[in-house]
This record gives structure tokens, C-alpha cells and sequence, in this order.
């Protein structure tokens, strides 16, 4: 005797239940403190935080461990979260050559005023485990030296002197906001940075490296890379000057390409920009190969068809919240539209049967 | 700022919009319907029918066209003070507020294009009187025929054969408040 | 109610965006009207659209019902249903005849809507369109220009090759003469009462796109003279309340190839049943629920 299933509520509650306890795992051993990861999975932090369109470290750090380490869970709390804050200003643009760099380098040139600073990073580790690692992660201090005060001049700067680079138009205007306005397309570029600043780090990486492959080559070098950190500011209007709120990591990485230059125009470099929060090398340098392919029109280019040129594709499937929601529910109930299709399938297979076997339906 | 533009406002912001939006969104979906719509004391001489629906539908994004009488400094300030609309020209307006008269001529406002049809003005008109008879209302909304006295039948018949571009309307008196979408098809009585 | 968020979750701000969406989508019915969607806590493609919508149309005298499949108790109805309780505070039914607003992923309730109801869709792809042009920019162009031809061909195509239109679900309509339109992915059985007294709003979180269907607009299935429309379900009564005329589930029994069909409109079998009428298969109501 079948009754029609009830209990969805239950199965929701012990689902929940059984949520909490896995993401604990075994009690014996110590709980994870949301200063733990802050502190020692910081690039993770750094990803939740550029993905999720929000800084800050503590949140990002809770967010992961609520979601067990899924990165993608845990910058979907973020930008759940996100959406309910209410909005009290906006900040002046920041400004990066005023950076306290923790890292910068150039692939252009050996050296530069400022000098290269390799600063944390994994380049030149051998990728072995370290088995050390696993019974003592007690670390000896790293050599300290004073560094230069002052702003640090970018490098596409210096190149820029001789004319060399395109010179990027200045505007005054306020960008349009992705996260308040539906996207309509065309896209200018600062829509188009905002986007790919929040887009998935997989999806961003895969299309640079399309590029790279030779869809829509561009022949990037990244000029400059920097990581550091960079003063918030904000103007008050009762103060009529603009005052510190603050300070964020920030990545950015400009990369000089290649310009075959027009009949018009001498040949020039042009520049492709990522700028992300936090210390995610790997994605600004993505986000600078994809905006500069993205710009193939404004420079003249041809349309090689390849997918990181075309501004529909990369925008519509650049975020990950938007993909894995969809992608996901597929495994919602879809009964309904099944049957309908269950029912279609029966009904032309009964009739092609009666049309080959008219004899047998008789 | 004069002080009655500090006052007005909905007492209970989230439910007071949440019940005036239903109202509103009842007319609109259905033409030549006429409802209740409360909720703020606006400054004369707006009718408290446009002051409500003022208050539950503008914001920063909404530039606002108050034409006629409707353009004054009180209610200017009322408008800043609760809703924070940048004040326009018809030209670029979202939302028009004023008599008929005051309103016209059409042609000045947004009417929206063929891509983004969304994008016409949405008119609020203060009326004299608000009945359910005069033009004979046809189409989405309406089940047979509705009837609203509406000012210039030929004008909103106009109006109509632009569909899917054109305007829309809310009609308003005193705390009465009736809708005509572009989607409506008009015939003089 | 949980008073850490706003009344219905969404700021005003954000209700007042979608509410402007809303009476455009309904002053241009069957058009798209993009809006700004926000991240909400669910994920996208679990009916943030629906959510959104419902949000800003919810009073807080209302009574919300939320189906899925047609049924009150699937895991994601009830998990939009304690949502909407728990942040707007509203009071929630599972009878269709009680509620004031009802939202809906995937069918249309047997019982008939009244004027004083709404019904909001969760809508996954609102383009009708995009299965056969992937591009947004195009789609609109398409729209614009009311550029239908695509559409015709491909349900055309269908006929020449399979002897029927293939759609089953999300069946495209023509509203007013004007639009193609999504239905969202209701079995086309539900197309015909897309003309209803009922104010109905469809949601797309994930694409940012509104529509909306006044009381009574004229809204018409494609197709063609030779091959006209058909709405159609499985050729069975409910097993559980014998009726005739509902949308049915087949339900798998055993491994022997048993099976049974019930409705999929929960509320409408219980209260059949209620009633007194017993399918091939049922028992009488007063045993089931002892």
C-alpha cells in the first residue's frame, strides 16, 4: 500500500544534524579555531574573501570552517551575507602605487626603482612534502631589513615615459555596480574587471591559459606583479577631506603585451590589469591575460573566436556562486517534467510501433 | 528644510511599503480597478494616493519629474528627505508626478525602445475625480471590459498602439488610485 | 519572526527595485524585465527568483503556500517555506484555497486560482529562445524584433522528425500576440491555465529577469494548424483519489515493474480524499490517516 511521502521537514532537520557533527569530525581531536585558519590558511581566507566581494579575514575564516573547507560553500556564505549589509558609502578609488609592498616583481626588466621583492612565496620551493611539517609547524623567524618609505612608481610607468604603452583614459565617472545593476551587454571595462575580480580563480585561470595556448594569444609579460597593502580612504562630506577607514591586502598585476600598432598609431604595448583582494597571484595575473584579451575590440584586433575574447562567455560564466547553484539543482526533484517527457517518449514509440507492425495493432 | 518634510513618512517602513505595493501592484495588474492606497501624509497638494506610492516605489535610482503645481519646495523636500530621488526633467524621468494639464505633452517623456521596452516613464496623474466609468478598458487584466474616467482617451489610445514601447499610468485622488498600463487598449465613451 | 533581518529578509531598497520590475513586467506582459537579483541564501537555481519576488510582494496579514512538483512537502518547498516564516513571519498553508500567495516550481494547482490570489513561478532559463540561440544580445534582438521564426522551424523540425512536437515541459507561449514567453518548466498539461484570474510573476534569480502575466491575458501554446496544441498526461486516474482530470506522478512500487499514478498536486489529492473519493488503489481517508 503506497502513501504519498510526508517527512520532508524531518529529513531536512536530521540531514542538518548529521551536517554538524561531520563537519566537527572525530572529537578527539581539538577543534579548529576560527583563528587557526585565519592565521595558517590564509590564502584560502584570501580566495573566500576575492570570490566572495567582501574583506574580511574573520568572516571569511568562519565561513570556511562552516562550510568544511569547501571553498566555494564558504564564498557563497560570504556573498549571502554580503547582500544584507547596508551600503553607507563609497570609498576613493585606492590607490596601489602608494602600496606597502610585501612582494613585487617584474618580468620586463632586471631592475627597477623600487627593486624586486621576492616576499613570501612558494616559486621557488621544491614542491616535496615536508614530512617536518606534519609533527612541528613551529617556523624560525624569517630575516628582517628596513624597507624604503614612499610610494614605489609602477613599471608599465617607466615605459610609459618613451610612449611605449597605450596610456589607459582616465575617467572620473562612478563605475557601474555589478552587484546592484542586472549586467547588460555590452560591457565597459571596469564592468568587465569587476566581473572577472569575483569570478571563480578556476574558471579565470582556464581561460587565461586558453590564451596563452594560442586562443586569442596576446603575448602577455607581466610588467609587475605587487602584494600588499594598500590604504582605504574616504571622503567626509562634513569634513570636506578624505579620511583613513582603513587598510586591505591587495594583489595586482599589470602584464605588457604586444600591439602590431596601425597605419594611424606607431606600434605600442598595451596592458592587460587584475586586481584582487588578499594574496592571490595566480588570479590577478588570469584576470590581467582575460581582460586583455576581452579588449580586442577597443584595440582594433581581429575576432579569432576564441572563447576568452568573446565578453557574453566569460561574463555569464564567471561566477562560481551562479554556476554551482545551477549546476546543482539538477538534483532537485524534477518529477513532473520527467513524467511529461516519460509520457511523450510512450506515446511515439507506440505510435511508430503501430505504424511499422500495422498488422499486429489490428 | 521646512519641517513638514520630516514628517509623513510611513510609520512601519517594511510592512507599510509591503501592503501599499500590494495595492499598487493590484491596479497595475489590473486596469480601471480602483484601490485604497494609505500610508503618508504628503504635503499639499499631492493626494495621499501619490505620496504613498512616492514613498514605496522611489529611491536614488528614480529620477523624479514633478510638473505643475506638484513642483514646489515642500513637497521637493518631502521627496528628498524620504526617498533621497534625484529630481529630472521630464526627459529623463523614471517617475512624473502632476494635474494632466501639467503632465503634457507626452511626447517628452521616455517611452523606452524596442531592446529594453522597460524603459518608459511611468506617469502619476493627480485627478479631480476617480470613477469607474467613462473609456471602455480592454485587454490583459481585464476580463471582459472595464471603465475609467481617464482625461484624454485619444491621448492613452495613442499611447497604446506604441505597444510594447510606451507609458504608463497611475491615476490618483486623494487616497484613490486606479492604473492604466500601455497594454490596454482604449476606446472613447 | 527573526529580527536580525528586515521584514520578508530583503532590504527596502531591493524590494523597492524588484516591486518597479514587477509593474513594468506587468504593464508588458510576457516581456523580461532585468533586474538586479541579489545573493540570497540559497543557491542559485533553487528558486532565488521566486524567493525574491515573493519577498517584495508579501504583506505581513498574508498566508503563503509553497509547492514543488506540485507538492507542499518536497524538501526545497519546505525548505522556502520555513524561510518565508521565519522572515516575514507570515502564516503558511498547505490548502491551495487559503493562500494569499503561492509559490511554485514546476506546476499550476488543479484547483482554480481566484483574483485575490498571486502565483510565483521559480523560473530557471527565462529565454524561451536560448536553446536554440545561446547569445543574450541576440535573444533580446529577437525579441525586439519580434523574430520568432527560429522557434517555428525548431517545433517544425520536431514534427518532420519525431511525427510531434517533442516539448514536454516549458512549453513556449505567445502572450497577447506579442512575447514568446517561458512558462517555466511546467508540464505543458498546465499551459491552458496560464489564463487565469490570478495575478501570476515569474522569478529568474540567476538570469536577473522578471515577467508577469495580468488576470486574463490571452496566452497561447505555439503551434501549428496541422499539429495543434495538446495538453496531455498519462492516460490513468489517481490511484489514490481516482481522479480523472489532475496531473499525475508515476510512482515505482516494486521491482517487478509495479506502479502506481497519484496526483502531483498533493493538496488537491488530500482534499479528494478528504472528501471521500477513493482510487483504485487507495484506501479510505479515515484508515490512512489512523
Amino acid at each position: 500500500m503506497y502513501v504519498a511521502v510526508k517527512g520532508g521537514e524531518k529529513a531536512i532537520d536530521a540531514a542538518h544534524a548529521w551536517l554538524a557533527e561531520e563537519r566537527r569530525g572525530d572529537v578527539n581531536v581539538p577543534e579548529l579555531s576560527v583563528e587557526q585558519i585565519r592565521e595558517q590558511m590564509t590564502l584560502a581566507v584570501n580566495r573566500v574573501m576575492a570570490e566572495g566581494s567582501l574583506y574580511d579575514p574573520d568572516l571569511a575564516a568562519l565561513a570556511i570552517k562552516q562550510s568544511r573547507g569547501d571553498l566555494i560553500e564558504a564564498i557563497f556564505l560570504i556573498r549571502a551575507y554580503r547582500t544584507t549589509l547596508p551600503r553607507f558609502g563609497s570609498t576613493n578609488p585606492v590607490d596601489t602605487e602608494a602600496m606597502q609592498c610585501d612582494r613585487r616583481i617584474s618580468a620586463t626588466f632586471k631592475d627597477a626603482p623600487g627593486g624586486q621583492i621576492l616576499g613570501p612565496t612558494f616559486d621557488y620551493t621544491h614542491r616535496l612534502l615536508d614530512f617536518k611539517l606534519a609533527a612541528d609547524g613551529e617556523a624560525p623567524e624569517a630575516p628582517r631589513r628596513e624597507t624604503q618609505a614612499g610610494p614605489v612608481p609602477h613599471i608599465t610607468d617607466f615605459l610609459n615615459k618613451e610612449g611605449l604603452i597605450q596610456t589607459e583614459a582616465d575617467s572620473d565617472e562612478t563605475p557601474r555596480d555589478l552587484t546592484r545593476e542586472p549586467l547588460e551587454l555590452p560591457a565597459d571595462r571596469a564592468l568587465r574587471l569587476q566581473s572577472l575580480t569575483r569570478g571563480d580563480e578556476g574558471f579565470i585561470l582556464g581561460m587565461a591559459y586558453s590564451t596563452q595556448r594560442g586562443y586569442a594569444r596576446n603575448h602577455a609579460f607581466v610588467g609587475e606583479l605587487r602584494i600588499g597593502t594598500c590604504a582605504v580612504e574616504m571622503d567626509i562630506p562634513e569634513l570636506g577631506f578624505a579620511v583613513e577607514i582603513g587598510e586591505i591586502e591587495l594583489t595586482e598585476c599589470e602584464t605588457v603585451n604586444q600591439f602590431a600598432g596601425s597605419k594611424s598609431e606607431p606600434p605600442q604595448f598595451t596592458r592587460g590589469y587584475g586586481l584582487v583582494f588578499g594574496q592571490t597571484e595566480r588570479k590577478a595575473i588570469s584576470m590581467a591575460l582575460v581582460d586583455r584579451a576581452l579588449r580586442w575590440k577597443e584595440m582594433g584586433e581581429d575576432n579569432m573566436g576564441a572563447p576568452a575574447q568573446d565578453e557574453e562567455f566569460v561574463l555569464y560564466h564567471a561566477d562560481n556562486i551562479q554556476a554551482t547553484g545551477f549546476l546543482e539543482h539538477i538534483k532537485l526533484p524534477h518529477y513532473v517534467d520527467f513524467q511529461s517527457e516519460l509520457e511523450l517518449v510512450r506515446k511515439m514509440r507506440a505510435e511508430a510501433q503501430a505504424q511499422t507492425m500495422p498488422e499486429a495493432a489490428e | 528644510m521646512h519641517a513638514t518634510a520630516l514628517t509623513g513618512g510611513f510609520a512601519e517602513a517594511p510592512q507599510d511599503a509591503a501592503r501599499a505595493f500590494r495595492a499598487v501592484m493590484n491596479v497595475m495588474a489590473r486596469p480601471g480597478l480602483i484601490e485604497v492606497l494609505t500610508g503618508a501624509e504628503p504635503p499639499a497638494p499631492m493626494s495621499r494616493a501619490a505620496g504613498t506610492l512616492a514613498l514605496t516605489l522611489l529611491d536614488g535610482n528614480t529620477p523624479v519629474h514633478l510638473a505643475g503645481a506638484l513642483d514646489c519646495p515642500d513637497l521637493r523636500d518631502w521627496i528628498t528627505f524620504h526617498t533621497g530621488a534625484p529630481f529630472a526633467g521630464r526627459e529623463h524621468a523614471a517617475f512624473a508626478f502632476g494635474e494632466w494639464d501639467d503632465l503634457l505633452p507626452l511626447n517628452g517623456y521616455p517611452i523606452g525602445n524596442p531592446e529594453y521596452p522597460d524603459r518608459g516613464t511611468t506617469l502619476v496623474v493627480e485627478m479631480p475625480a476617480l470613477e469607474t466609468t467613462g473609456a471602455t478598458l480592454r485587454g490583459p487584466g481585464i476580463k471582459d471590459t472595464a471603465a475609467l474616467n481617464l482625461p484624454d482617451p485619444a491621448a492613452l489610445q495613442a499611447n497604446a498602439m506604441q505597444f510594447p514601447l510606451g507609458l504608463d499610468f497611475f491615476f490618483t485622488c486623494g487616497d484613490r488610485i486606479a492604473a492604466l498600463p500601455r497594454s490596454t487598449k482604449v476606446e472613447a465613451a | 519572526m527573526n529580527q536580525e533581518y528586515n521584514f520578508a529578509y530583503l532590504d527596502e531598497q531591493t524590494k523597492r527595485m524588484i516591486r518597479r520590475a514587477i509593474l513594468k513586467g506587468l504593464a508588458i506582459p510576457g516581456y523580461q524585465v532585468p533586474f538586479a537579483s541579489r545573493e540570497m541564501p540559497m543557491p542559485y537555481g533553487w528558486g532565488t527568483g521566486g524567493v525574491q519576488v515573493s519577498a517584495s510582494v508579501l504583506t505581513p496579514e498574508d498566508t503563503m503556500k509553497v509547492i514543488d512538483q506540485g507538492a507542499d512537502d518536497t524538501t526545497n518547498a519546505v525548505s522556502i517555506r520555513k524561510f518565508f516564516e521565519k522572515t516575514a513571519g507570515v502564516a503558511t498553508s498547505e490548502e491551495t484555497a487559503k493562500a494569499d500567495v503561492i509559490q511554485t516550481r514546476h506546476r499550476i494547482p488543479e484547483e482554480d486560482l481566484r483574483e485575490d490570489q498571486i502565483l510565483v513561478y521559480q523560473v530557471p532559463i527565462p529565454e524561451p529562445l536560448r536553446f536554440l540561440e545561446p547569445r543574450e544580445t541576440e535573444t533580446r534582438k529577437m525579441h525586439a524584433l519580434e523574430e520568432y521564426g527560429l522557434m517555428h522551424v525548431k517545433l517544425y523540425e520536431d514534427i518532420s522528425k519525431n511525427g510531434a512536437i517533442s516539448t514536454s515541459y516549458a512549453y513556449p507561449v505567445k502572450v497577447e500576440g506579442r512575447y514568446v514567453m517561458d512558462p517555466s518548466p511546467i508540464p505543458k498539461f498546465d499551459n491552458p491555465k496560464l489564463e487565469m484570474a490570478a495575478i501570476q510573476l515569474f522569478g529568474a534569480g540567476r538570469e536577473q529577469r522578471i515577467y508577469a502575466l495580468p488576470p486574463y491575458t490571452k496566452v497561447v501554446s505555439l503551434d501549428f494548424e496541422d499539429y495543434p496544441f495538446e495538453a496531455s498526461k498519462a492516460d490513468h486516474a489517481c490511484d489514490l483519489c481516482g481522479s480523472e482530470t489532475s496531473y499525475l506522478d508515476e510512482v515505482i512500487m516494486d521491482d517487478a515493474g509495479g506502479r502506481m499514478f497519484v496526483c502531483s498536486d498533493t493538496d488537491f489529492c488530500h482534499s479528494r480524499r478528504a472528501a471521500g473519493h477513493v482510487g483504485a488503489q487507495g484506501v479510505p481517508f479515515e484508515e490512512d490517516a489512523a
